[in-house]
């Protein structure tokens, strides 16, 4: 949920008609869908979403490989990915039909950011830099490194893909940022921070004698000595310095991988959930992506409530049961509670349906022209491989 | 639902830490909370530091500015709510401002980008700038000049995920400043964060990985001597059928010709669809309601204070929270 800083775009005015139908099985079915990037808020079910996608892309004839971010526990299990070694492995007992087949990996961030830097700098020099406190503070918890690590991974993914031809369908769930759109901006943010003037600063000393060390940067040091103490200088500049060399590489990569984002194979589907916060972040979301021209190929309504038969109204259902309720007193049936609670179940029901068809019906308005598909709310969890296949029908036929 | 061994002492609280997976409605609840202790006519702080500007958009407010902004009180002055988005880049000026007096350096340290690096990568000194913050609204007493002094202050935090480090700031530091002022500052903010006048409240809801989030995260707070307040179940169902009548719904045996005549008694026409729906209706109620019953026992054994919030068909307004406000302090918040 980010604050928007950015004016609005998209259509400026327009009435509420409704959205057009996503045909989530034509885009899996399409060879020419290469990768689907699952984005959204947290706790909208991205990586249930993406899970189901590519089981059920791997069930229709792809060849399909699932990067997912931090699945629940039996989530995980039943997909045979709880052991966090980066690696894709085939899921047991996806049914994959006419030549299709379901690898699965969980990302681990740090192994991925190690790896990186292992193929990038001599191993003596990788060492040094896998060691440095501040490397392992950058590469565990800097804010945007999980998001950055995300799309570097998709990128080698990707690359694996083409090589090997090993799959032809790359489906990613993304991290649970606080902001959405972090993962976007995550690559840009890790290069420019890497580019800045202050690394530039610290790299002065170990590059050349006394080249910038003009009076601002007199200042700068004695003001840092001074808040973070001498020790923490020295260990900046020597991550600094020993990092300066993958700096290049670092961007390249992010570059490429923005650019990959961009083609035509890729497919973004945002994630929400029929909250407002959820579906302001997925309007976020849809801009942002029309915006850095990426490829949006619809939006995907989790957990929606649906509008029981019978045609009922909250008001009808409510005051019914207070009829009963008053009836009750005098000579009522035996079963008018029950038959009471069934009514005010029903107008809650009717109420929520109703908040979150406003709600859709508002974001449709403001973008018309986003494809969507609505999912019911389920009464279970989707914690195997029968949850993830039905929730993948849902996502086939809810049109 | 406050479990026998453990109570909250809500009126020797004076920092309430609000977390929780995200979706579970972390925000709400700690504007609920703000709220709901500030109804006893106190004056509370309820901050952010996430960014997101959630509180100004609960409360319907203008953006919050880095400054402590009213934005509700009660009536015949019972009691003032402010609230506070803190973002580290101001912070550390604020900070560098204070005990250092740094004017010309301070500009020149922003001109190199030093507050860009020091709050975005310098390896939890967001976090000490975000916690020091908060430390120093709740340590205000009267010597403080031309401060205000708050009875308690709700801070709304980064979810689980990201709740130890950011409450850990020594351990995330200590392979870094092992001596200087970061250092000392990060000390004195964990000392406060452990001490019984902090509670680290879990916001959760009855489903599986939420329910799982928040005992790990219970294991991780107690692991690291921080003290665990209670668990905040949020978005309860509703209790409209019985314990009997659901359990007939799940094997499907609700008597459906009398729920008919029931029907017809009170004029509304019990043709098949509407029947079959609200039995239907009926039928998913009870199997969600039985998964929760199954979550609230894990919530049980965590052995913290349990508060409940129900789920607001209409969603969460102003109205809805200050009526989650109420609930609250009918389970005790004060």
């Amino acid at each position: 949920m980010s604050s928007r800083t950015r004016a609005r775009h998209g259509r400026l005015a327009g009435r509420a008609e409704p959205a057009p139908a996503l045909d989530v099985d034509a885009l899996l079915d399409d060879p020419a869908t290469r990768i689907v990037v699952c984005c959204g808020s947290g706790g909208v079910g991205k990586t249930t979403t993406s899970a189901a996608l590519a089981l059920r892309a791997a069930e229709r004839g792809r060849r399909v490989v699932v990067l997912t971010i931090d699945p629940a526990r039996r989530l995980a299990q039943s997909m045979g990915i709880e052991a966090l070694d980066n690696t894709p492995r085939p899921v047991p007992g996806a049914h994959a039909k006419n030549g299709g087949a379901l690898d699965a990996m969980m990302l681990d961030m740090k192994r991925t950011f190690d790896e990186v830097v292992e193929s990038q700098a001599s191993p003596e020099k990788a060492a040094q830099i896998l060691a440095n406190p501040f490397y392992q503070a950058l590469s565990s918890s800097f804010a945007g490194t999980q998001e950055y690590m995300a799309m570097e991974k998709l990128g080698q993914l990707h690359r694996d893909a083409q090589r090997s031809d090993r799959w032809d369908l790359i489906v990613v769930d993304t991290p649970p940022s606080r902001s959405a759109l972090d993962f976007l901006d995550a690559p840009e943010r890790l290069s420019s921070f890497l580019d800045g003037r202050f690394i530039r600063l610290l790299l002065a000393p170990a590059r050349g004698p006394a080249k910038l060390m003009t009076a601002g940067l007199g200042v700068v040091t004695n003001a840092l000595t001074k808040v973070l103490g001498a020790q923490v200088l020295r260990d900046m500049q020597t991550f600094v310095a020993a990092f300066d060399t993958l700096f290049g590489g670092f961007r390249q990569r992010a570059q490429k991988t923005f650019e990959l984002l961009q083609a035509p194979g890729t497919s973004f589907l945002v994630v929400a959930a029929p909250e407002t916060a959820a579906i302001r972040e997925a309007a976020y979301f849809v801009e942002r992506l029309e915006e850095e021209r990426m490829p949006l190929s619809g939006l995907v309504v989790n957990r929606a409530g649906q509008l029981p038969p019978g045609g009922l109204s909250a008001d009808e259902a409510t005051a019914a049961a207070e009829r009963l309720d008053r009836a009750r007193k005098r000579n009522g049936t035996a079963t008018a509670p029950l038959t009471a609670g069934l009514l005010r179940l029903h107008a809650e029901r009717v109420q929520i349906v109703a908040r979150e068809t406003r709600l859709a019906q508002r974001f449709t308005a403001a973008h018309p022209h986003v494809p969507t598909v609505v999912l019911p709310a389920l009464p279970t969890d989707v914690h195997d491989l029968d949850g993830l296949r039905l929730v993948g029908e849902l996502l086939g036929s809810a049109r | 639902m406050v479990s026998p061994t453990a109570e909250i002492d809500w009126a020797g609280i004076r920092l309430h830490v609000v977390t929780g997976k995200g979706g579970t409605g972390k925000t709400t609840v700690a504007a609920s909370l703000a709220l709901a202790i500030a109804s006893a006519g106190k004056t509370v702080l309820l901050c952010e530091v996430e960014g997101r500007q959630g509180i100004a958009r609960l409360f319907d407010v203008a953006p919050l500015p880095y400054e402590e902004t009213r934005i509700a009180s009660g009536p015949n002055d019972g009691g003032d709510l402010y609230a506070l988005a803190i973002d580290p880049e101001s912070a550390l000026l604020e900070y560098l401002a204070m005990y250092y007096r740094l004017g010309r350096a301070g500009k020149a340290l922003d001109r190199f980008g030093v507050i860009d690096f020091a709050t975005t990568i310098a390896p939890g000194v967001r976090d000490v700038l975000l916690t020091g913050k908060v430390y120093e609204a709740v340590h205000r007493n009267r010597r403080s000049r031309n401060a205000r002094q708050y009875d308690a202050v709700v801070l709304d935090a980064p979810p689980t995920g990201r709740i130890l480090p950011f409450l850990n700031v020594n351990s995330e530091l200590s392979g870094l400043a092992k001596v200087g002022p970061i250092r000392s500052q990060a000390d004195t903010v964990m000392t406060q964060l452990r001490s019984p006048r902090t509670a680290v409240h879990l916001v959760t809801v009855l489903e599986e990985m939420p329910v799982q989030e928040t005992a790990d995260a219970i294991e991780d707070l107690q692991r690291a001597k921080l003290p665990v307040g209670a668990a905040l179940v949020n978005l309860l169902r509703s209790n409209q059928l019985d314990d009997a009548a659901r359990s007939e719904a799940l094997a499907d045996r609700l008597p459906r010709e009398d729920i008919g005549d029931d029907l017809t008694s009170v004029g509304v026409d019990p043709e098949p669809a509407l029947l079959d729906g609200l039995l239907n209706e009926a039928h998913e109620h009870a199997q969600r309601r039985a998964l929760e019953d199954e979550q609230r026992r894990h919530i049980d054994k965590l052995d913290v204070p349990v508060l409940d919030l129900p789920r607001l068909p209409d969603g969460i307004d102003l109205g809805g929270l200050y009526e989650l406000a109420a609930e609250l302090c009918e389970q005790g918040v004060r």
